[in-house]
């Protein structure tokens, strides 16, 4: 029910002035390939592990392949052709096999052309058409789980970050969480994976301040996860990152090992990552077509905007960012129940009536887009490490989010910034929020905020200022408004920013079988 | 009355009762048992008398405490000292304010991983505006200009980046420790700079998990940062830098 009053028409306009923002970008986005999603086609074809014996330490195959294919042939037609056609070539049977005669030095890639082009073309076809096979069959098991087991009995649902670096640790600390409440686990990365330009091998036990994104992680938790989902009865769902470097290829092993949340933002890795644009950009939307086909939701990052700026000052830019994001998402195939739009609970406390500034940004974010699953973020930039006050203000963010019905809640911790959450820390905030939803839950029912109040005018206002910001973005471009500056306050050229030496102009007759067959399955 | 005092006790409601207030987890089901160990753990640590005033359990293997007491240690002031820092902790805008005063224009940070480490987990923490430990990074910092040139940088191209850009000051990561490498690395590095730049070298700052902050002379190096380090402490550093450099008082 709708209790802003928001203009259909302004709606309208913001909504379409986004579309106008992105096109240019979009169009950028299929004109480029990247190094990492060449990476992904290759590993939904089926490449597997890592040359352990190089001196740098690992370095997955699927990487020797794709550099040595670029040295000798360049990327833009793409890495398949080359890659099969030297598989019939040398008559490997498997693209592991290809990378060991690849690191090897026995292998010439070329472009092949007649019936080569032909033979290449078909058996790279059916290769990535199984690995999205596997991709389709997890997005068929999770629905029949969830369909046996059952969705969490209420709304929000809980979500729980666990980050011990080490992932067995991890494995404890997410049955547990899930045991006292947790619907969602998201297993934190371990800091600085974003600018890796490879994915990690095998199971890990050593991150920094978090574990590594790995297929073999991946697949550890997610069963642990199933058996801790029979045994409270509900589908526990698992959330990782796909962002940074490797955003399409971290999709595809997402898609691989049935995960079914991705933090996946169109501008957060350019702007707090300080990667390359046009890279970001490409990357993005492929990972978001595979997000798409695996029935993944994307959780995008609108609160770190609002970590660096001031929550009110720079409230129309989450809304901004939002609009984007829904863009990107629903030209990547994204359907509305897939968009995991974020905004956050970061206005300072000292500000007077912060809590009603909140319901209005809250409540605008949930009308505005009445049919995304919201992920509404709790406070971090004003936890003081006074746990007692943090408890407080994580209650009043709880109240928010059941009262502006919000669908995914990150639980925030007391402790936030002065600790990783001690057992009993989560264990008090899943209670904060258990007497919320039970003391408050169906607030909403009886909560009309007056029409010409404090809460109703500031969403119009937000409202307004951000079709302004579209207004001006329209104007500018939106690749210069990033060099410019105009969010999170960092100035992003687009010529600048780790990865763009991996950004690739596609010929004309540049091939990728998952670009097509994932184009193909856009709604 | 006025007498500044040498010893003291922790106030509750009344002058000298030591009261204090606690909570911890153990790993012992919930239970009367699980409410003695938590006594048992009080007094230990000098809570006498101790009151478990509440307990639940935290699954099946753990109980949550929350207990009041009286401590009979008394703190004597005398003999409290504080290691002082040469310089102070400042926020984002008073290091951006302070750099203004100084300089009169941006300072320039060039920033990267020296030799074969590849790991920018150190600089990227410092930099980024990611940031680390809840704080931004450095390029958050209206006054920095920040330039990092990420992993694997040769040492001539440090120095060579570190002139084009005019440099304030420079600062290098080293994760891997591997025979040493971070030391002989970092040495390699202070000693192209006083090679090719002399006195008018930029400020050089040294971080990494393994460094000791007491390494700085014999790295030659103006500052060693070492674990845990936050952006907002490099901040501070560099601004007071700058101001011992100009001779400007703090």
């Amino acid at each position: 029910m709708a209790l802003l009053d928001l203009d259909p028409s302004v709606v309208a306009t913001a909504r379409e002035l986004a579309a106008r923002a992105a096109e240019p970008v979009v169009s950028l986005a299929k004109a480029h390939t990247t190094v990492a999603v060449e990476r992904a086609t290759l590993r939904l074809a089926g490449i597997i592990g890592a040359d352990s014996t190089h001196r740098a330490g690992d370095v997955p195959w699927v990487n020797r392949v794709i550099d040595t294919v670029r040295e000798q042939c360049g990327l833009e037609h793409g890495v398949v052709l080359p890659a099969f056609h030297a598989l019939r070539q040398h008559n490997l049977g498997s693209l592991t096999e290809l990378a060991e005669a690849t690191a090897a030095g026995q292998v010439q890639f070329t472009i092949p052309t007649g019936k080569d082009l032909t033979a290449a073309r078909k058996a790279s076809t059916s290769a990535v058409a199984k690995g999205l096979k596997t991709v389709d069959r997890n997005k068929v098991q999770r629905d029949k789980l969830v369909a046996k087991l059952g969705d969490p009995a209420q709304r929000p649902w809980i979500y729980l970050i666990v980050a011990t670096g080490d992932i067995d640790e991890d494995v404890v600390q997410a049955k547990n969480a899930a045991r006292a409440g947790a619907d969602i686990i998201a297993v934190i990365r371990s800091t600085g994976q974003s600018l890796l330009d490879y994915v990690p091998e095998g199971a890990t036990h050593h991150g920094f301040a978090g574990t590594y994104a790995t297929q073999e992680n991946f697949r550890i938790m997610r069963a642990a996860l199933d058996d801790v989902s029979k045994e409270v009865g509900r589908y526990v769902r698992l959330t990782n990152y796909a962002s940074g470097l490797c955003m399409p290829e971290i999709a595809v092993l997402a898609g691989l090992q049935r995960l079914d949340m991705m933090l996946n933002d169109s501008m957060y890795g350019i702007l707090f990552r300080d990667i390359n644009p046009i890279r970001t950009f490409v990357d993005q939307r492929f990972s978001r077509q595979v997000h798409a086909r695996a029935g993944i939701i994307i959780n995008t990052g609108e609160d770190n905007y609002l970590t660096t700026a001031d929550a009110v000052d720079a409230a129309h830019t989450v809304t901004v960012s939002q609009l984007l994001n829904e863009h990107f998402a629903h030209e990547a195939g994204l359907p509305d129940h897939l968009l995991g739009l974020g905004h956050a609970f970061e206005i300072n406390p000292k500000v007077p009536d912060s809590f009603r500034l909140e319901l209005a940004h809250a409540l605008l974010a949930r009308e505005l887009f009445p049919d995304a699953p919201l992920k509404w973020m709790p406070p971090t930039k004003h936890m003081t490490g006074d746990v007692f006050d943090g408890y407080l203000l994580d209650g009043f963010f709880n109240l928010a989010g059941v009262l502006t019905g919000q669908s995914i809640l990150l639980v925030g911790m007391m402790t936030e910034a002065v600790v990783t959450p001690f057992l009993s820390d989560r264990d008090l905030a899943l209670k904060n929020v258990r007497y919320v939803l039970n003391a408050a839950g169906s607030l909403a029912e009886d909560f009309r905020p007056s029409p010409d109040g404090l809460i109703v005018k500031r969403a119009h206002q937000v409202l307004g200022e951000a079709v302004d910001l579209l207004e001006r973005i329209v104007d500018d471009g939106l690749l210069n408004a990033i060099a410019d500056g105009t969010f999170g306050l960092m100035k992003r050229p687009a010529d600048k920013g780790k990865g763009a030496d991996g950004v690739v102009e596609k010929a004309p007759a540049y091939f990728n079988p998952a670009s097509e067959m994932l184009e193909a399955s856009d709604v | 009355m006025s007498d500044a005092k040498k010893y003291v006790r922790p106030y509750g409601d009344t002058t000298g009762d030591g009261m204090i207030q606690t909570s911890f987890t153990l790993p012992v089901p919930f239970g009367p048992k699980a409410d003695g160990a938590a006594l048992q753990l009080a007094n230990k640590m000098g809570m006498d008398p101790a009151m478990v005033v509440h307990s639940n359990p935290i699954g099946d293997d753990f109980t949550f405490f929350v207990v009041y007491g009286s401590v009979k240690h008394l703190v004597d002031l005398d003999e409290v000292k504080v290691v002082e820092r040469e310089y102070p902790l400042l926020s984002p805008s008073e290091v951006n304010s302070a750099l203004k005063k100084v300089l009169r224009r941006k300072l320039v940070v060039v920033g990267g991983c020296i030799g074969t480490d590849a790991h920018t987990v150190g600089i990227d923490a410092i930099l980024n505006i990611k940031g680390f430990a809840g704080e931004k990074g450095l390029e958050y910092y209206r006054e920095l200009k920040v330039v990092n040139l990420g992993a694997q940088v040769s040492v001539p191209e440090l120095v060579r980046s570190a002139r084009a850009e005019k440099a304030d000051a420079v600062l290098i990561s080293q994760v891997v420790t591997q025979r040493d490498a971070h030391i002989l690395n970092t040495q390699e590095m202070s000693a192209a700079f006083r090679e090719a730049m002399g006195d008018r070298r930029p400020l050089l700052v040294a971080g990494g998990p393994r460094f000791d902050p007491l390494m700085a002379g014999e790295l030659g190096v103006d500052r060693v940062f070492s674990r845990g380090t936050t952006p907002g402490e490099v901040a501070s550093y560099l601004v007071h830098a700058m101001q011992e450099k100009k001779g400007v008082a703090a």
